[in-house]
């Protein structure tokens, strides 16, 4: 009785273990291999193509309506006790700090995530990768690396375009919905602009491109089993990344502002 | 120098609890076309993957040119892979690469040569296998299966290997397009004078290419000889397997 609950208890404990063990092998042979020639260039800029440029569209969405939204809210928030002015400030700190670079990243992690975790997948399902081995060429330098550079990089640029996307919809809406004056507004926000804020922000980026390109690639290059391994692949990448964003962002935030 | 190319001895490999090769004995001769047959599930394409290195057999060695190659370390096995070509089952083209590249593959990234002629090399080796040079520039997934065989045999030449692996050559063709594709093989082969490792269940496949058979059942070699040997055999299972009988001393497990 115990034994058998025992066992129970094991089987999953043994196998998280061991996918955590495998992931930290891949992790260490993927960042090995990002310092070790030959490089990729061309496929490096393919995916700074994929997750830079045609992430932009997503990316200005989602952080305009963040910063039209939190304007708004702080607005009402605030009117309780006669805090409006801080609208302009508090725009600034939540989009910089925590908005774009989070919204940004889990975005990009529903869209880069699941592509890099798809097409590698099907890569390896259809022995493209043992193709790509046979022909002397190391499938991590060749595929994994030129993603995860890619998007450390990229993702801190999207994030800083993001930042002035969001902080403009907070203009937008306190200007012409709100009806402050915009001199003031933009006065406002620059003089409470910090540097460690778009910091924090750049890092975070930095951090969760990282997540992002080793979940996806590591999803992709572990799928095995046709069409519903690749499926798997794909939605383990993006429920991962997305989590480990979450959780990440809770310990960068810690690492930089709790004292 | 001995004459053997590849020689494999007591391999081992298990996945889990499921035993796939138990102690594999094969050599392969400088030049031969050998052909490993058996039933599907039998541990051919293991047997071939851990030749190229993809998969690391428990145990047991195998030399190729009187060299160990089990164990060693990554760089030396790109070494090794650039002896090696290999035609994969579904061809396993890189989809995101236009045919002449797919071709050109390790001539642009290993031997670095240059785009104008590894493109002509390309086309070159294209015509070698039957396809006219406008296909070159088209994607892989806009060819037929016959021609992605094709683009998979060219590929697989292209870097005049000393070793060429061909997994199930002719799975998925009709049957006049088989032969075609090996009559290429053998052209390619003889051609490159190049060792020729081929696993296959296609019987007229096998007996067209092979120099000799060999067969795996329950991760060992049963048997081996040549073609003509084949048809006169008394052993029960090779005799099953290529008359394709359910009846006998082979079992399909269900």
């Amino acid at each position: 009785m115990i034994q058998k609950f025992l066992r129970k208890l094991g089987k999953p404990l043994v196998k998280f273990f061991s996918s955590l063990g495998e992931l930290s092998i891949f992790i260490v042979r993927s960042v090995a291999n990002c310092f070790l020639p030959p490089f990729y260039l061309r496929n490096f800029m393919r995916q700074v193509m994929d997750i830079g440029f045609y992430s932009l569209p997503v990316v200005g969405l989602t952080t305009i309506f963040a910063g039209m939204v939190i304007a708004i809210q702080s607005y009402s928030g605030f009117s309780r006790f006669g805090a409006e002015s801080a609208v302009a400030s508090v725009v600034l700190i939540s989009v910089t700090r925590e908005l774009a670079p989070v919204l940004s990243a889990l975005m990009v992690a529903g869209r880069i995530g699941a592509a890099m975790a798809a097409e590698i997948g099907t890569m390896r399902v259809t022995e493209q990768i043992d193709a790509l081995t046979t022909l002397s060429t190391n499938p991590y330098k060749y595929l994994i690396a030129p993603r995860i550079v890619a998007a450390v990089i990229v993702l801190p640029l999207l994030v800083l375009i993001g930042d002035v996307i969001g902080i403009y919809g907070g203009y937008v809406v306190g200007v012409y919905q709100l009806g402050f004056n915009p001199a003031n507004y933009i006065k406002s926000t620059i003089d409470n602009l910090e540097a460690l804020d778009i910091t924090t922000g750049v890092v975070k980026a930095a951090v969760f491109g990282f997540i992002i390109a080793v979940m996806g690639c590591y999803n992709g290059f572990k799928s095995k089993g046709g069409a519903q391994g690749v499926g798997d692949a794909t939605t383990n990448a993006v429920v991962s990344s997305s989590i480990l964003i979450l959780i990440f962002n809770y310990i960068i935030t810690g690492m930089f502002f709790s004292k | 120098m001995s004459d053997t190319k590849i020689k494999i001895s007591n391999l081992h490999k298990a996945f889990g609890r499921k035993v796939v090769l138990d102690g594999v004995d094969l050599e392969i001769k400088k030049g031969e076309s050998l052909v490993v047959i058996g039933g599907s599930g039998t541990g051919k394409s293991v047997l071939i993957k851990c030749i190229q290195g993809i998969l690391t057999p428990d145990s047991g060695s195998i030399l190729i040119d009187d060299e160990e190659v089990v164990g060693v370390s990554e760089k030396e096995k790109e070494k090794l892979h650039a002896k090696m070509g290999m035609l994969f089952q579904g061809g396993a083209l890189f989809d995101s690469l236009s045919v002449w590249e797919n071709v050109a593959f390790g001539l642009l990234e290993n031997k670095k040569m240059d785009k104008k002629n590894a493109k002509m090399e390309a086309i070159r080796v294209l015509r070698q296998v039957g396809l006219a040079p406008d296909v070159a520039d088209l994607a892989p997934s806009e060819l037929s299966g016959g021609m992605q065989k094709r683009v998979g045999l060219a590929r697989a030449i292209a870097t005049r290997p000393e070793i060429i692996f061909f997994d199930e050559p002719t799975t998925g063709l009709d049957p006049i397009m088989s032969d075609v594709i090996n009559g290429l093989i053998i052209e390619s082969v003889k051609g490159l004078g190049a060792t020729a490792l081929t696993i296959t269940h296609d019987m007229a496949s096998a007996r067209k290419i092979a120099d000799r058979i060999a067969m795996l059942y329950k991760g060992k070699i049963i048997w081996q000889g040549t073609v003509k040997e084949l048809d006169k055999t008394n052993n029960e299972y090779v005799r099953q397997f290529i008359n394709g009988s359910s009846e006998g001393p082979i079992k399909v497990e269900v």
